[in-house]
């Protein structure tokens, strides 16, 4: 359970694993902001392709990460969502954000 | 028929509000219910309902002190699942304003959907507060019973 991250050509590419609420949410958002401050990436990848459970702090924790992104003009893309996660990613409208692939 | 109703099994669960229990309330429950044979997908909802309940009690309730969160469960020989979340913490002055999806007071961190998760994975919610005494979130889900004598 953790974040692992990898920065090759600009390119941030954040692999998140185990579960994602509050608590862990907390750590992970701070390793992967302090990464962004200090290398600025141009892109951002958030894999959650390891994610076996989330609450809508994993949408915080999303919704988060673009604004963060987005002011800093870079961008930014969440990949490989589960299927078990679907009905929480519908409920919550970040589809609109334009950022799931 | 009245036997159907039969509340089989009832666990209680206290523990302080401290963020690290947020996995270890869900991972609990998900174990105390087990016994009704559930589906996976089942699991989930009452997981995410619960780490939602918790969530809040730690960020909302008790967001300057640490307190105690109380859990009550019980399970029905029909398949139904009650689950009381209470805090004694701040209270909510707006129930229907803090069940608003997208509203919340957490910060740009918090998706302010946790009430709509609730209700949505959940059969039915039921929420009652006091302002400073406390808030009960009561949830209700059915689960389809499957043979339980093949389990055995």
């Amino acid at each position: 359970m953790g974040i692992k991250l990898e920065f090759l050509e600009n390119k941030l590419t954040a692999r998140i694993s185990g579960e994602i609420d509050h608590h862990s949410a907390a750590d992970f958002r701070q390793q992967i902001d302090n990464f962004i401050n200090k290398k600025k990436p141009e892109k951002i990848i958030l894999d959650f392709n390891e994610v076996s459970f989330m609450d809508t702090s994993g949408i915080g924790f999303i919704m988060g990460r673009f604004k963060t992104a987005y002011n800093l003009g870079i961008k930014l893309k969440v990949i490989n969502i589960p299927k078990k996660l679907e009905r929480l990613v519908k409920l919550s409208g970040i589809k609109n954000l334009g950022i799931l692939e | 028929m009245k036997q159907e109703n039969l509340c089989i099994n009832e666990m209680n669960l206290n523990f302080l509000s401290k963020s690290a229990n947020e996995s270890f309330a869900r991972a609990t429950i998900s174990a105390f219910i087990a016994q009704l044979d559930p589906t996976i997908d089942e699991i989930t909802d009452i997981k995410t309902a619960i780490s939602e309940a918790v969530t809040n009690c730690i960020t909302h309730a008790y967001k300057s002190e640490i307190g105690t969160i109380y859990i009550n469960c019980k399970i029905f020989e029909n398949g139904k699942i009650l689950i009381k979340v209470r805090d004694k913490g701040i209270g909510i002055k707006d129930i229907a304003q803090a069940m608003e999806p997208l509203f919340t007071t957490g910060g740009s961190e918090r998706a302010g959907l946790g009430f709509a998760v609730m209700k949505s994975f959940m059969d039915k919610l039921r929420v009652s507060s006091k302002v400073n005494k406390g808030t009960t979130v009561l949830m209700e889900k059915s689960i389809i019973r499957r043979n339980i004598t093949s389990v055995k």
